[in-house]
């Protein structure tokens, strides 16, 4: 034990060893138990999700008809930005991480995460960031709006006061999402049981690895870009003035320079649920393991490789347009390798479709819509058409709520057994999953028609041809929304009681997660386990 | 709800609504734009061939290939050749889109050799039109009232896609756009050209279109650009050549009139009622997106004219910024928007307005007098 | 566990190296915006002009061609001065030098100072275009209520592309008054 970070942990696990743990506010405050760290996480990305879903249904509200009703479209653009702004760093991201400290040092039969102390900071600042975010929207001004993409000069000359909030609450949430990479990779390069070699790594794993690599890269880009905006609003510096020799354009390529990888930050770990639980209810082993990992690698390595494919409509040189919708195109290869092993697994498996097989399933068909449509608006000269209207916006719902949002709900199912050693209510989660899964179509699947007939992305009001498709997407968001309130149910219901659920639940299931009794006792791979 | 949503998909995929349909890209009415929608189908089908053969074998293996039927699973885990196929495939496919969709980029990036420019220029929240070629130039606001948007009359049938002034173009003739901005990014759209191009302050960027037909083309701002960024409609007459000729004539002699006119009507003094009558209507037509019908302002954003300073105490710091706008702010300049008469009412609108009781009238000759110390 | 950690780097060197990842990246966000500049210098990116003083014209001029180029301006708001080419468009040879006057009237009754910023469209041919001498490279000052006549020097490199027929250079005039820099408010003042 000569080394830091082990006599860290040692020293931990003696003192959590002594009086098991702290009861009440403090255990939750003071803990470095990876378990209740994930859990914070899990609840505090759910709480972010009704929050920043109940800004959709402002949203969805006001356009329910065109004309003006509820809000004024200065509100509704605070709406639109910190929406965007709350579902991407508070519920999507906080979800994975709050998955990968649950599971991955069950997963590679470790005690507890590398650093965790760092761990605790790294969720507890979370909390102040958003609470100063939608403080800001109360402050004389209203809150940010100018889109989560933040343009310059809208977000600097043209913005209001609470832009320095704005811009102090990405930067916390960008440390805590680098906090939380970092301790992710050392966990996994220096806290693997003996045996558990890379390539034996399941793949939530490797996916979660390889986007913590991508967090650390992009993060600080995002930390920099934020730092321009705050100097130009307030320090007169000239990044992205004309007047003092810069560009607006190039805020766009800073931005999306970060934009893009934070895509895939937000999808990779859905690929690793993905592969455990197909396979897991096929009963039969995933396909193409090691083509899974390579797959994954390079779709991280291409995402720096397209980010300008935001930016068609900015006026870049032909050469330029050609070189990024070529990048872009090429990543439908190792995507569409991903989609082709979970159809082979399933092929001549023996199947059943329990909850979590019924998310992972629609996750694979909606994804690969999303996947087709992400694959047109690569296409440069249609994209002039498509870039800034619904389309847009159905395309990225298709992947990040029936992509990411459907596979952190998978997983959920999939693990809450473990968690809390009861069975979730099967019927109830059925309903669950059947009224989402119409509810989000019938939010999403008309969005695509309004992007394609013409209207533009955030706006409040509009023309009149556009109000059949707008009322039907409407009313498919209230009922996609209040469905989720049946999510919140379900997981309480679960926590307080249920059947009791065996240490492997589901027979198929693999893993060292699957090891150990349900509910996972607080310290789990004190002794590492043998991997054969 | 759903069978509406089956219905819009059969639509979709029934060639005969594919013409009408609002469900679809538009064709639109130029040579690139059809090209645009000839390569916007090929895709699509390409993808529902493939979500055919991807989705088919996974509900296959759903329905054959479940325990309830007694499914045994299988222990493959791997096979190369098919996965080598599976990589190829995909790169051949994507070859073949590339390839018709770089041609169609090559020629919508060719500017050159273009019969007419118009400069187009935006700001909060309109467009301004300018013809390289001949003096005529000026904006084009939102035409619909505010008390449609508000719901207190019915909506027209071009709701929010109509403007005062539009922009008028030749038909059969290369007409290029060169697209700026005066604030933040605007983006300037119409897709029936299948140009959206943004507009970025203090840069310039190009698009061209040869129209085919005659006609009115709407579009709109396709970038957040502020509050009214769902306010700031593109609507374009295409006209025969012959048309556009006397239009162009009749408008630049219109133009020159008026500045004359103006200049003839300098020296006349308007009563309070005509300023204020005046005032009220430009007010509601420029100022009142920001300021609020009441003056007031929304605080933090756009500052109160009701009660304030400026307002109340300093005539020459007031129609500086009305003409020449404030560098760092949403506040443009209305000197080459409005006409002295308008400039010089609004002031006094602004003045004597919500309590603001100074009394005081600004004259056109005060204006002009500003403009031209 | 202890056998498999001597093969391990430990923790404390693992966190310091993707600490130091973390400020490289930083760095690099901010280290964008001079790469961008460098790019859209070789490239044309943006379409920006260079803003340096190009060697005069070798002198060699291709009379088989000609090339438009269009001049318009603009004012940033708050910028009160009339301001415009004194000839809409120009027809060059490449390689041919050409002056194209810029009058420029202040009517407020302040000294002010401003600066232009050009731009190109096409973004390419602000690669070709050739300024020697141009009002563009420094702040100008302009006394209240007067007049000045702003020169441009410019031509157009012999390598332009075929294709480029016709190029349009735009000029943005801000107001710089409030940042001018030390050499144009001693000019400024040594005039009055």
């Amino acid at each position: 034990m000569s080394t830091a970070g082990e006599a860290i942990q040692d020293h931990d696990h003696d003192h959590e060893h002594h009086d098991h743990k702290a009861t009440g506010v403090t255990r939750w405050l003071f803990t470095t138990n990876h378990k209740d760290i994930g859990s914070l996480y899990l609840w505090f990305s759910f709480i972010m999700f009704l929050v920043g879903g109940a800004m959709a249904m402002v949203i969805r509200a006001e356009l329910f008809q065109p004309g003006l009703q509820l809000v004024d479209p200065h509100f509704f653009n605070q709406m639109t930005t910190v929406h965007g702004l709350i579902m991407v760093f508070g519920a999507v991201m906080p979800a994975f991480t709050g998955l990968a400290n649950w599971m991955i040092p069950m997963m590679i039969g470790a005690p507890d995460m590398a650093l965790p102390r760092m761990n605790n900071w790294s969720f507890w600042i979370l909390p102040f960031a958003f609470a100063i975010l939608l403080g800001s929207l109360f402050m004389e001004g209203g809150g940010p709006a100018f889109g989560w993409t933040f343009y310059a000069p809208l977000s600097t000359t043209y913005s209001s006061d609470s832009t320095a909030l704005f811009v102090f609450s990405v930067h916390i949430m960008g440390i805590s999402s680098i906090m939380g990479a970092i301790n992710v990779i050392v966990t996994i390069m220096n806290m693997r049981a003996p045996g558990m070699s890379y390539m034996k790594m399941p793949l939530f794993v490797w996916t979660w690895f390889i986007t913590a690599f991508l967090l650390i890269a992009v993060m600080p880009v995002l930390a920099g870009a934020v730092t321009m905006v705050l100097t130009d609003k307030y320090f007169g510096t000239s990044f992205f003035d004309a007047a003092g020799g810069g560009d607006p354009v190039m805020f766009q390529h800073i931005f999306w320079f970060f934009g893009h990888p934070e895509v895939y930050i937000m999808i990779l770990p859905s690929f690793g649920i993905i592969s455990a639980i197909i396979p897991a209810f096929t009963r039969k082993p995933l396909f193409g393991y090691a083509s899974m990992v390579y797959a994954t690698a390079a779709i991280a390595v291409l995402s720096f490789l397209v980010w300008a494919h935001h930016m068609f409509t900015t006026g870049m040189p032909v050469f330029a347009e050609l070189f990024f919708m070529y990048c872009t195109m090429l990543i439908a290869v190792p995507t569409g390798v991903k989609i082709f092993n979970w159809v082979a697994t399933m092929w001549r498996g023996s199947m059943t479709f329990e909850t979590p097989m019924l998310f992972a399933l629609a996750f694979v068909i909606l994804f690969t819509i999303g996947g087709f449509s992400g694959l047109m608006l690569a296409i440069t000269p249609v994209d002039f058409q498509y870039h800034d209207t619904y389309f847009v916006v159905a395309h990225f719902h298709y992947v990040l709520v029936t992509g990411a949002i459907f596979s952190i709900m998978a997983a959920a199912y999939y693990w809450l057994p473990k968690w809390t050693g009861n069975m979730y209510d099967e019927t109830l989660a059925k309903w669950h999953f059947w009224l989402s899964l119409i509810s989000v179509n019938v939010l999403f699947f008309p969005m695509h028609f309004a992007g394609l007939a013409g209207m533009p992305r955030r706006i409040p009001d509009y023309a009149l041809q556009f109000a059949d498709i707008n009322q039907i997407v409407s009313i498919g968001g209230f009922a996609f929304g209040l469905t989720q309130l049946m999510f919140l149910w379900i997981v309480i219901k679960c926590c307080r009681g249920g059947e009791k659920a065996l240490a492997k639940p589901w027979d198929g299931a693999e893993g060292l997660e699957w090891t150990v009794p349900s509910p996972a006792p607080y310290h789990t791979f004190e002794t590492p386990p043998e991997i054969k | 709800m759903k069978t509406r949503l089956i219905l819009a998909l059969t639509a979709l995929f029934s060639s005969s609504a594919l013409a009408e349909s609002q469900l679809n890209l538009t064709r639109g009415v130029t040579d690139i734009s059809s090209r645009v929608y000839d390569l916007h189908m090929t895709i699509f089908y390409i993808c529902c061939v493939i979500g055919v053969v991807v989705f088919g074998a996974m509900f296959w293996s759903m329905f054959v290939h479940r325990r309830s039927k007694g499914a045994k699973p299988a222990t493959f885990h791997e096979n190369v050749k098919v996965e080598i196929v599976w990589t190829v495939v995909p790169f051949l496919i994507l070859i073949g889109m590339a390839i018709p969709a770089t041609t169609t980029l090559i020629a919508m990036e060719d500017t050159s050799d273009a019969d007419v420019t118009v400069q187009v220029t935006g700001s909060q929240w309109k467009w301004h039109y300018k013809y390289f070629d001949n003096e005529v130039e000026y904006f084009s606001l939102l035409a619909t009232r505010q008390d449609q948007i508000n719901n207190r009359l019915d909506k027209g049938e071009n709701y929010l896609l109509e403007v005062d002034r539009p922009l008028v173009v030749p038909t059969g003739q290369k007409i290029r756009f060169l697209i700026t901005s005066d604030d933040v990014i605007h983006s300037w759209w119409v897709p029936d050209f299948a140009v959206k191009k943004d507009a970025n302050p203090g840069f310039i960027n190009e698009a061209w279109t040869r129209i085919d037909e005659p006609g009115i083309y709407r579009g709109q701002c396709a970038e957040l650009c502020g509050k009214d960024h769902g306010f700031m409609p593109v609507v374009v007459i295409a006209k025969e050549p012959a048309e556009y000729e006397e239009w162009i004539a009749a408008e630049e002699e219109r133009q020159l009139k008026a500045k004359e006119e103006e200049q003839r009507l300098m020296s006349m003094e308007m009563s309070m009622d005509e300023l204020m009558d005046l005032g009220e209507s430009v007010y509601l037509g420029s100022c009142a997106a920001c300021h609020q019908a009441n003056g007031e302002g929304v605080p933090g954003v756009f500052p109160a004219l009701k009660g304030s300073d400026m307002a109340l105490n300093d005539i020459p710091a007031h129609i500086d910024v009305v003409v020449n706008g404030a560098s760092g702010t949403a506040m443009q300049a209305f000197g080459n928007q409005l006409s002295l008469r308008e400039l010089a009412a609004v002031i006094t609108y602004e003045r004597n307005a919500w309590g603001n009781d100074t009394g005081e009238r600004v004259q056109a000759a005060d204006v002009n007098e500003y403009m031209n110390q | 566990m202890t056998e498999q950690n001597t093969q391990r780097p430990d923790n404390g060197r693992i966190v310091k190296r993707l600490l130091v990842t973390v400020v490289c990246m930083f760095a690099f966000g901010f280290a964008l915006v001079p790469l961008y500049d460098v790019f859209c210098d070789i490239t044309g990116f943006n379409g920006r002009t260079k803003n340096e003083q190009a060697v005069v014209s070798a002198g060699e001029i291709d009379k088989s061609r000609v090339v438009r180029v269009q001049f318009i301006t603009r004012n940033n708001k708050g910028m009160p001065w009339d301001f415009g080419p004194e000839l809409k468009e120009v027809k060059v040879h490449p390689g041919e030098t050409r002056v194209v006057n810029f009058l420029a009237h202040n009517r407020t009754p302040n000294n002010m100072v401003a600066q232009a910023i050009p731009s190109v469209a096409p973004g390419e041919a602000a690669l070709y275009l050739n300024k020697t001498e141009c009002f563009c490279f420094n702040q100008q000052p302009l006394q209240a209520n007067s007049d000045t006549v702003m020169p441009m020097q410019f031509y157009l490199d012999p390598d332009i592309p075929e294709h480029i027929t016709t190029l349009t250079l735009s000029y943005t005039l801000y107001d710089m008054t409030a940042n001018a820099t030390a050499d144009v408010l001693a000019q400024m003042s040594s005039a009055e």
